[in-house]
């Protein structure tokens, strides 16, 4: 039996190596940014990169912790919501009425695919859990192929195409634009969290679902609603996605991919970890593209992958997980 | 036992014969489909000694696929190999591989195990995308010859013939026993004595290996054309589901899991509201969850169910009289 008392405590849970390591980091990029304009360039499209997997990786970890389901169709329903928002600008909406509200939409979406597909099975193995999400992304990737097809469609640009420069460096508007709502996105969802009675009810629930029950707290509830802010996260994920990638059906299927790596990075309950986890991964992969020659953009998906898989293999609590406890 | 024997031969000589008879009085196109079904029923088998029988979870077998695939592709395409003989070679490379990622698979379980090999799933279809020059990049490798319909029929039912005698003798011995031991209790395996990382890895590389042929195979279905797109993540999904469908555990139902991924996408095609095209995906991803949500055992699990149901309406039957 796994010991409950892994998820107790809500403190990042970081070792001192790591949290030097990560200002190693930051010291590095900030030197490499001062003495390279190509470096501060890369790293900041890399940043706002990272943002867009730190959304997707904290809606994974969110509903892991809720639920222990890994969402593989996380990804596939943030695609989705992307598509009703270009859907209400095609109606006439102004690209940020279209944006807060798919938002609204996404989170009802997430409610009703815990409530009709997760919760009556919620107990059954990881196995069939695994399956329920794959076969909603297959159904998913059918349904926004049915509806609007599988070739390439165009959003109004949500930030412009403006260029900044700043002492040589040349920032993209876009970049910048998608940093800030995808970090912002981060921050409101923690003060949530943290600050917030319902924030303080769904942590309960996920944590202790039998005593939060018993002082009553709506668990089912909270755990739905934790779905619905996943969902939403995922939307923000997918409208950030789509000024570099344009909408088509596939567009999150790489994205989901190095989410998980960020999300394995951070230490799968971690949410903290999972937000450092998916900047450093974005980051890292545009650098990486930038100065080995041998990592060309072929091999960003495989590079990902060596990295989750490295950290599964010598560190499988991640960056800031904690040591699951089993008992015998 | 004897009757239970008895059914399990009858069954697996009246699909024998179903096989048969088909091939001999298809049409072309439909013996194509039939060998589909074939390559899937090689594959949803390995995937099911790796997670029926063992307890490991793989999303990643389009991978060992594509290695397989690939094989076949490139030395028939470089060496005019003899396609039948590229079967065994493809399936021992995969089976190195299977033992490769087996390896380190002993350290993850459960989601972990799952994210891992998502993650090769995903990038394995890239590598020939890098060494476009040797694989033909997105345009894909084609085999020397090209086998007709009838042929890669007749070799894919009778692999998986092989395959199926292969997988039941390694599960009704000593290997199946310590796979089943170990899905049930790891400890209780490891403390009687069944040597965890040699039959876990030796799964992993078993079930390889039958993705393996199976890739190999569905190089040939396909004009002996290997690319990279045929082998995507999609791939890989449609086999855990086939062997979700047939029920995890169950050889037996391996052929539900084959025929409804081989045959519902084709099927499913032209659906009256969503018309052609793209209706398959919904109607799969659609039929999938309803069979997770109502069959939590598969096709096998309710044929199970429906057994025990008739024995005990019989018992009570003759109870009463």
């Amino acid at each position: 039996m796994v010991a409950i008392a892994r998820k107790t405590k809500l403190s990042t849970g970081a070792s001192l190596p790591v949290l030097l390591g990560i200002v190693a980091a930051c010291i590095f990029l900030l030197v490499g940014s001062l003495s390279s304009t190509i470096f501060a360039q890369q790293t900041v499209a890399g940043l706002s990169q990272g943002a867009i997997f730190a959304s997707l990786a904290l809606a994974l970890v969110l509903i892991y912790r809720a639920t222990e389901v890994i969402n593989f169709a996380q990804g596939e329903l943030a695609m989705a919501t992307t598509y009703i928002a270009y859907q209400l600008t095609l109606w006439g909406l102004g690209y940020w009425l279209a944006f807060f509200l798919t938002l609204v939409i996404s989170f009802v979406i997430g409610l009703a695919v815990y409530g009709v597909l997760i919760r009556p099975v919620q107990h059954r193995s990881v196995i069939a859990l695994v399956i329920i999400t794959v076969g909603l992304f297959i159904l998913i990737d059918g349904l926004v192929t049915w509806k609007w097809g599988a070739d390439l469609k165009f959003m109004p640009a949500p930030f412009g195409n403006q260029v900044y420069h700043a002492g040589g460096v040349s920032f993209s508007r876009q970049d910048i634009g998608v940093l800030l709502v995808s970090i912002l996105s981060v921050i409101l969802l923690w003060i949530l969290f943290q600050f917030t009675k319902l924030g303080l009810a769904m942590r309960a629930a996920a944590l202790r679902p039998a005593a939060a029950s018993l002082v009553g707290v709506r668990v089912d509830w909270m755990l739905a609603v934790g779905w619905g802010l996943a969902a939403t996260l995922g939307a923000v994920a997918g409208l950030m996605t789509e000024p570099y990638v344009f909408l088509q059906p596939s567009m999150m299927q790489a994205v989901l991919l190095y989410a998980f790596a960020a999300a394995v990075l951070g230490g799968l309950e971690s949410p903290a970890g999972s937000v450092i986890g998916g900047l450093a991964i974005g980051v890292f992969l545009n650098l990486i593209g930038q100065y080995v020659g041998f990592a060309t953009s072929e091999l960003r998906l495989p590079i990902a992958f060596a990295v989750l898989l490295v950290i599964l293999l010598f560190k499988p609590t991640g960056l800031f997980g904690r040591r699951q406890v089993r008992r015998v | 036992m004897t009757r239970g024997l008895a059914t399990r031969l009858g069954a697996i000589a009246v699909v024998a014969g179903l096989v048969v008879l088909l091939g001999a009085t298809m049409t072309d196109y439909h013996r194509g489909l039939g060998a589909h079904v074939a390559i899937y029923f090689i594959a949803i088998l390995g995937l099911n000694i790796l997670i029926g029988y063992t307890g490991q979870i793989s999303i990643g077998h389009g991978a060992f696929m594509a290695i397989g695939g690939y094989t076949t592709a490139l030395m028939s395409n470089y060496h005019h190999t003899n396609l039948i003989a590229t079967l065994p070679l493809a399936a021992a490379i995969s089976f190195v591989c299977g033992i490769a990622v087996g390896i380190p698979a002993l350290r993850l379980s459960g989601v972990y195990l799952a994210l891992a090999t998502f993650a090769l799933a995903v990038s394995v279809p890239q590598l020939p995308l890098k060494w476009s020059k040797w694989t033909g990049g997105s345009n894909g490798i084609r085999t020397h010859t090209t086998p007709t319909n009838t042929w890669i029929y007749t070799v894919s039912w009778i692999c998986a013939g092989l395959a199926f005698v292969a997988a039941w003798l390694l599960l009704r011995g000593r290997a199946g026993r310590a796979f089943r031991s170990i899905r049930d209790s790891e400890l209780a395996a490891a403390s009687s004595g069944v040597s965890l990382p040699i039959y876990k890895t030796l799964a992993f590389g078993v079930s390889a290996a039958f993705a393996g042929v199976a890739g190999a195979l569905f190089v040939l279905v396909t004009n002996g054309y290997a690319q990279p797109n045929e082998f995507g993540v999609t791939l890989s999904l449609e086999i855990l589901i086939g062997a979700a469908v047939a029920g995890l555990g169950s050889l037996y139902g391996t052929i539900a899991g084959a025929l409804f991924v081989g045959l519902v996408p084709q099927i499913s095609t032209s659906v009256p509201l969503i018309g052609t095209g793209h209706g398959q995906d919904v109607v799969f991803g659609f039929i999938v969850i309803l069979i997770m949500l109502a069959l939590p055992n598969g096709v096998a699990g309710l044929l199970g169910r429906l057994d025990s149901r008739f024995k005990s309406a019989i018992k009570s039957h003759s109870a009463a009289s």
